[in-house]
């Protein structure tokens, strides 16, 4: 997902002619340019070609048309991850931005080691899921995790098990994912902040604005882009989750926890159905541009009416 | 702004594939858990004995779907190793796509045909020639239990599953756990087989072999989901993603009652120093104990090129079809030889049954290839049954007849 799109960085036009340092810039991104377009866009396309494909164990290439997508969305375990994709991806959205904007506002009421708390909440992200899905797996267990300690406190009756429940089961994803992540959008936040004009505020109080009125009105509008990059960033978290049900559920209690890139893979892999996997895998990129495009088309309109 | 031509050369990465050196084997499979990883170090010292070097590649993931996925892409990048541990249709598949290596002359050097039952050397050839080697039989529809448990609770031994609902009753009420189980796919099916053979082999053959429509939705797999979905109440509610081996140490340390799981559960009891009979008793899992549902694990061999290559590959079928390895790697996971007229005093209780049952249920054709371990289906229509089994498992409100009627309609869609 990271890919890096090289920046052309002279504008000024220069008097032709051949000179190293003109050309050194692109000498040295060629061969990213080329690992990119290949193995990026490159396998995009193929995966593309393959979901119109009836590519069983290996890929083949005799062309089905749009078979392998009608099989997909008849398949039960198919909307089931689409489903849980929707109710995880809002819910991890919108409560690691309300969670992330709160820490950052707190933490910029100049609180004494602002700095440590700032890593305790940052060092999450510092994890990888498969950590993250563990350790939680662990904690929501019930029959040794929160569940247990709270009978062994003498709750006798305390129950949590979402981790075995399958209509719940996809909210425990949403905790662990939170857990992660939140700290991350609340580094975002914090730096927009501070980039927030010191006089605009003053102005504010000095017009009898409360505190609460100058973040509503006048400091979080001005964070938009900051909102959108945290949006950009969480949602395609979320749509390409793996790791996390991997190590959290493997996908259960059955299939209940499954996403679509858990889908993806064991359709691609385990189950030698290259093609719906391929389908399924179009179907999650589909998904992503949905954000994307939008996304990709305001921030270069602002760029040219900039100019 | 002045526009830039990149430049872009054209790169041919061309990947080399002969990475394999002189007389090396290289050797896929996820023998992992403490007793099947002591069995495969076995083979790994034979083959030194040889001059041979033996390249170990083992992923692990309890049913080998991880292997299966490496498999793949090695396959794809035209770099294959020696030989993998695939099994049952899969092995018809890579016949299929043209990887396999005809290894008929091993086979007839060391007389295969006659040393192997019919049923067996069928599966290990793709189009009549040899292109795997046979290392071990496996039982499925066993039931491990820990008698202490079971004196403690004032329970018998359950053989029929009526018989295994008044125990796990009486087991459950004395605090303990009446089923150690795992809430992975496999092992959901491997407990639901077990089930549906007790129905009858006809109905076994007639629904996870040939995928008779009928059987796949009558009255008999109504019944079978029926009393699968009992099993869930005995299932302690951390067994969520649990692997099969921590399963069983469940009840090895006397946390839990019974397993239903294949006899490789008994290389995890040796391993812990039980003895069987005394720590632990094998028998059929209820209802089934004229039957016997087999998992034969294999070595298939792929084209690889190089003459030391070829003969280290050719010295590995030889040696895992001789008798001193047979005897020895099935000692350690706790497997039968597939071998036929092998001596069996080195076997346990367990081991001895298993063989007897094996000659016995291959006379009467009550020898069944396990659904849950790839022996009966191929991937694509496991996976569909395992999708229904395991989503019923842990569903609270699909009836039986809704499942069977599903079972059907997701084979029916996948094979069509």
């Amino acid at each position: 997902m990271n890919t890096n799109t090289p920046h052309s960085g002279s504008k000024s036009a220069r008097p032709s002619g051949f000179s190293l340092t003109d050309w050194m810039p692109k000498i040295v991104l060629a061969p990213t340019m080329v690992i990119a377009i290949v193995c990026i866009y490159g396998y995009m396309i193929w995966t593309a070609v393959l979901s119109f494909t009836n590519s069983r164990m290996l890929p083949s290439y005799k062309f089905v048309g749009w078979e392998q997508y009608e099989r997909l969305f008849n398949n039960d375990r198919w909307m089931v991850a689409l489903t849980n994709l929707g109710i995880f991806g809002s819910l991890f959205i919108l409560i690691c931005l309300f969670l992330g904007v709160m820490l950052a506002i707190f933490l910029d009421q100049k609180i004494r080691a602002e700095g440590v708390i700032r890593t305790i909440y940052l060092y999450p992200m510092a994890i990888s899921f498969i950590v993250t899905g563990t350790a939680w797996k662990w904690l929501l267990n019930p029959t040794n995790g929160i569940q247990k300690l709270m009978i062994d406190m003498g709750f006798v009756n305390f129950k949590f098990d979402w981790l075995i429940n399958p209509h719940m089961v996809v909210y425990c994803l949403v905790i662990a994912a939170v857990w992660q992540a939140s700290g991350f959008v609340m580094a975002l936040f914090l730096a927009g902040l501070r980039g927030v004009d010191g006089d605009l505020i003053k102005a504010a109080h000095l017009d009898g604005a409360s505190t609460f009125t100058t973040y509503r009105r006048i400091i979080l509008p001005s964070l938009k882009p900051v909102f959108f990059s945290a949006l950009v960033i969480l949602s395609h978290i979320a749509i390409k989750s793996f790791d996390l049900v991997q190590a959290l559920t493997n996908g259960g209690p059955g299939y209940a926890s499954d996403l679509p890139a858990n889908f993806m893979y064991t359709y691609t892999f385990s189950r030698s159905q290259i093609g719906m996997g391929s389908a399924s895998a179009m179907v999650m990129l589909g998904c992503i541009l949905a954000i994307l495009v939008p996304y990709l088309y305001s921030e270069l309109r602002g760029e040219r009416s900039e100019k | 702004m002045k526009k830039i031509a990149l430049g872009l050369t054209a790169v041919a990465l061309s990947l080399a594939a002969n990475t394999s050196q002189a007389g090396q084997v290289e050797v896929l499979h996820w023998w992992t858990s403490g007793g099947e990883a002591a069995a495969i170090d076995v083979l790994k010292q034979e083959m030194k004995e040889q001059g041979d070097t033996w390249k170990d590649f083992a992923v692990a993931g309890g049913g080998g779907e991880s292997a299966m996925t490496v498999l793949k892409s090695r396959a794809i990048a035209v770099n294959p190793p020696s030989a993998a541990q695939i099994k049952g249709p899969t092995i018809q598949e890579w016949g299929d796509l043209g990887f396999l290596e005809n290894i008929d002359d091993v086979a007839k050097a060391g007389h295969w045909d006659q040393l192997l039952p019919p049923v067996v050397s069928k599966i290990m050839k793709y189009d009549g020639h040899y292109v795997a080697v046979p290392v071990n039989v496996h039982r499925v529809n066993w039931l491990w239990a820990n008698p202490e448990v079971f004196r403690k609770a004032g329970a018998s031994i359950p053989t029929t599953w009526d018989q295994f609902f008044v125990a796990a009753d009486k087991i459950k009420k004395a605090g303990y756990i009446p089923l150690a189980h795992g809430g992975q796919a496999w092992q959901d099916a491997t407990l639901f087989e077990a089930i549906a053979l007790s129905e009858g082999t006809d109905f076994y053959k007639a629904a996870f072999v040939d995928l008779k429509d009928d059987a796949l939705k009558g009255p008999k797999m109504v019944d079978a989901f029926t009393k699968f979905k009992k099993m869930r109440q005995y299932v302690d509610p951390g067994f969520s993603g649990r692997d099969w081996n921590v399963a069983t140490s469940m009840v090895i340390n006397g946390k839990a009652a019974m397993q239903i799981m294949g006899d490789w559960a008994k290389g995890e009891f040796t391993a812990a120093g039980k003895r069987p009979g005394i720590d632990y008793v094998c028998i059929p899992a209820p209802g089934t104990s004229g039957q016997f549902t087999f998992n034969i694990d294999s070595l298939a061999m792929f084209k690889v090129s190089g003459k030391d290559t070829q003969k280290a590959q050719r010295d590995l079928a030889r040696l895992v079809m001789e008798p001193k390895f047979q005897e020895v790697f099935n000692l350690k996971k706790g497997s039968i030889p597939v071998r036929l007229g092998m001596p069996r005093d080195k076997f346990d209780a367990c081991a001895d049954s298993s063989m007897d049952a094996f000659n016995a249920a291959s006379a009467t054709g009550d020898l069944v290839p396990s659904m849950a371990h790839g022996m009966a289906v191929n991937s694509m229509i496991q996976g569909a049954m395992f999708d229904v089994i395991t989503n019923f498992f842990n569903s609270d409100s699909m009836t039986p007849k809704q499942a069977a009627d599903k079972l059907a309609r997701s084979v029916k869609a996948v094979s069509m």
